[in-house]
């Protein structure tokens, strides 16, 4: 184990109990006890300890790898049925900023059946030069052969920094390319960064169901990976973007790649926009009260262009389903407005909305948590609020 | 099949986790460790094919020894085996070292058809160790599970992606991660609990699953957490006075002066 309390030094005060961020810690006897599993060895308590009572080893590295020869920002462009995502615009963008940052190049990775014709776009955000892995077997995403594709493509670039959407494309993709690259990746992140002088790629993201927020390194090993939450970033067009070179991969594709086939895919006909990409989400709670009033939330999220979500105690009392629900257990989501109707605001559901942009709260109970995190709030019975909502939304 | 094997993890009931107003950090005595609610999902699947099929289902689960309570109420919930990767050396591992770990003691099981794990844990969020124990186990991988169907040797499967889903079909041996939507969890029955009070869990040390020191624990993990911070409080937003009628008079105006509908 590389950290230990020295009990002569320990003077009981907790402050390390307080600045573990795993809760590793506690107290026996007005002694600090580390659990050895629960610790992520991530040095918080050895910060925090005013008496120097704990000590931590410097992590040792078996072997290491030749990270010299790695440079540049490489962007997967995500793709589907051809088209070029939302979130490949947005990371395209995000890593421009960080290549001016690093003074280095910007590359953008394509697959897909068809998706050359797409590289001008990438130019359009900020790439230097378009990668492309087109083979008619890829018109619908696997993992197996998509993982070759990035896997081969940054053997052959040699990106120091790779970014990929938290999509299920992306996460999905992420996870198995960075094992087969022996590489960190940090998964679903809101902010990243660069420390020029150490030339080290800062990676943040929401931890504990966005209680805490994270900072990760990867020092050791390239490429340094992330997968980072779609609707974050903004997307900015370049102005003057000059067409660079795009080049055709040759990629060396096993049959095994190809064992999981996809049969059909099914285009859910939802009578709403999809949570994760929708702008405005209206979203019941408890005071919803039954399956009946949730028409009212379904009216206003029709009448605003946007989507329908709920919170847990919603879905467990089966006024909606599974599909709608935000929150820890549900969906995370990134909305422009969020309107949250008889949601008291618990934790686990704040930590699937509260970076929205805005978020307007309806609630009888003045001091319901939802309100701390809210940018408008209405004390009242949503039953009354939400009529008054739709037929002023109307009139104006 | 033969054996389907399941990956759980015990994880603090976030549910009952709170912030300390004053000092704006959790507070977590009292908080009850539970078993990763996705994986309980991914035990029940296990349990349903294995009724179908009569394949054994060995519950996994790496962590301090004190995750033995989850392994047995898996056992309670009907596993066969329960296996509980525990050691030391273990401690300070990112995904990488603990999809490591884990693929390691599954090949000491071997033998396997299938793999079953949640589609994420509710305290880290990653999604990544499943993928990542697929690719050490060098066998295809399907994330985000919400149906599965099992018939002549052959895995169908539904995929919930952003617009729908896929359907997909693969021969095994495959690792899937699925959703809460898979399924309705069972409870133990009495006669579980009795039976998985006794039972035996076998425990893997880093020697008996082979493990290159140099790939376990921090020394195998690349990634380092360098600052935790709480995020900063947002701004009290404005409460809205007046009834019904007034409020929301006065919040449409507001929205659409700031064009955001």
């Amino acid at each position: 184990m590389g950290i230990r309390i020295i009990a002569g030094k320990c003077v009981g005060c907790k402050q390390c109990v307080n600045a573990c961020p795993f809760g590793a810690i506690s107290m026996v006897e007005k002694l600090a006890v580390i659990d050895e599993f629960t610790c992520k060895l991530c040095g918080a308590c050895v910060e925090a300890c005013k008496v120097n009572a704990i000590e931590m080893d410097v992590k040792k590295v078996a072997e290491k790898q030749d990270i010299t020869q790695y440079q540049g920002v490489a962007v997967y462009a995500e793709t589907r049925n051809n088209e070029l995502q939302e979130v490949a615009k947005e990371l395209l963008s995000e890593g421009k900023k960080i290549a001016d940052q690093l003074k280095i190049s910007l590359v953008a990775l394509l697959i897909g059946e068809d998706v050359k014709y797409l590289s001008e776009e990438c130019f359009k955000y900020g790439a230097d030069k378009v990668y492309v892995a087109q083979d008619k077997r890829l018109k619908n995403y696997t993992t197996s052969p998509y993982t070759r594709a990035v896997v081969d493509f940054v053997k052959e670039v040699k990106p120091e920094i790779l970014l990929l959407g938290a999509t299920t494309m992306g996460r999905d993709l992420a996870a198995r390319a960075a094992v087969r690259l022996q590489t960190g990746l940090t998964a679903d992140c809101t902010e990243l960064g660069v420390d020029v002088a150490a030339r080290a790629f800062l990676q943040t993201r929401p931890a504990f169901g966005g209680n805490i927020m994270a900072t990760i390194v990867c020092p050791d090993h390239r490429p340094q990976m992330a997968t980072v939450r779609p609707h974050v970033m903004k997307k900015v067009e370049v102005a003057d973007f000059k067409k660079g070179p795009v080049i055709d991969l040759k990629i060396n594709y096993e049959p095994k790649d190809f064992k999981v086939q996809v049969v059909e895919i099914i285009k859910e006909v939802k009578e709403q926009l999809n949570l994760a990409e929708a702008d405005i989400i209206v979203a019941g709670g408890r005071g919803v009260q039954s399956a009946d009033n949730f028409k009212l939330i379904k009216e206003l999220a029709h009448l605003l262009g946007g989507a329908v979500g709920a919170s847990r105690a919603a879905v467990d009392a089966d006024w909606i389903p599974h599909f709608h629900q935000v929150g820890q257990t549900g969906k995370t989501v990134q909305s422009k407005i969020y309107i949250a109707c008889g949601i008291s605001g618990a934790i686990q559901h704040l930590a699937g909305m509260q970076s929205s942009d805005i978020i307007i709260a309806i609630n009888k109970d003045a001091d319901a948590p939802i309100f701390k995190v809210a940018d408008y709030g209405i004390v009242g019975d949503l039953l009354e609020v939400l009529p008054a909502l739709i037929s002023e939304y109307k009139v104006q | 099949m033969k054996n389907i094997i399941v990956c759980i993890k015990q994880v603090p009931d976030t549910e009952k986790v709170s912030i300390n107003k004053e000092t704006n950090t959790l507070i977590r005595e009292g908080v009850p460790s539970i078993i990763n609610p996705f994986d309980e999902n991914a035990l029940e699947a296990a349990l349903q094919l294995k009724e179908k099929t009569g394949a054994r289902v060995i519950v996994v689960s790496m962590g301090p020894p004190q995750v033995e309570e989850a392994l047995r109420q898996a056992l309670a919930m009907g596993a066969d085996e329960a296996v509980l990767i525990s050691d030391r050396v273990f401690a300070g591992a990112d995904t990488l070292a603990t999809s490591y770990t884990i693929s390691q003691a599954i090949t000491q099981i071997g033998n396997f058809d299938l793999i079953i794990c949640g589609k994420q844990a509710i305290d880290g969020d990653t999604a990544q160790v499943g993928p990542g124990i697929a690719e050490y186990l060098d066998i295809p991988q399907i994330t985000f599970v919400e149906e599965v169907e099992y018939v002549d040797n052959k895995f169908k499967v539904k995929r919930v992606v952003e617009d729908g889903l896929e359907v997909l079909s693969t021969e095994l041996p495959v690792l899937i991660s699925v959703t809460k939507d898979i399924n309705e969890i069972r409870y133990p029955s009495l006669k579980g609990k009795m039976k998985a009070k006794s039972a035996k869990i076998e425990v893997f040390n880093a020697e008996y699953i082979k493990a290159d020191e140099t790939k376990i624990g921090l020394n195998g993990s690349p990634t380092k957490v360098t600052k935790i911070f709480t995020p900063t409080a947002k701004d009290s937003g404005e409460i809205l006075c007046g009834d019904a009628k007034e409020c929301a008079e006065k919040l449409v105006k507001k929205l659409k002066q700031e064009k955001l509908i």
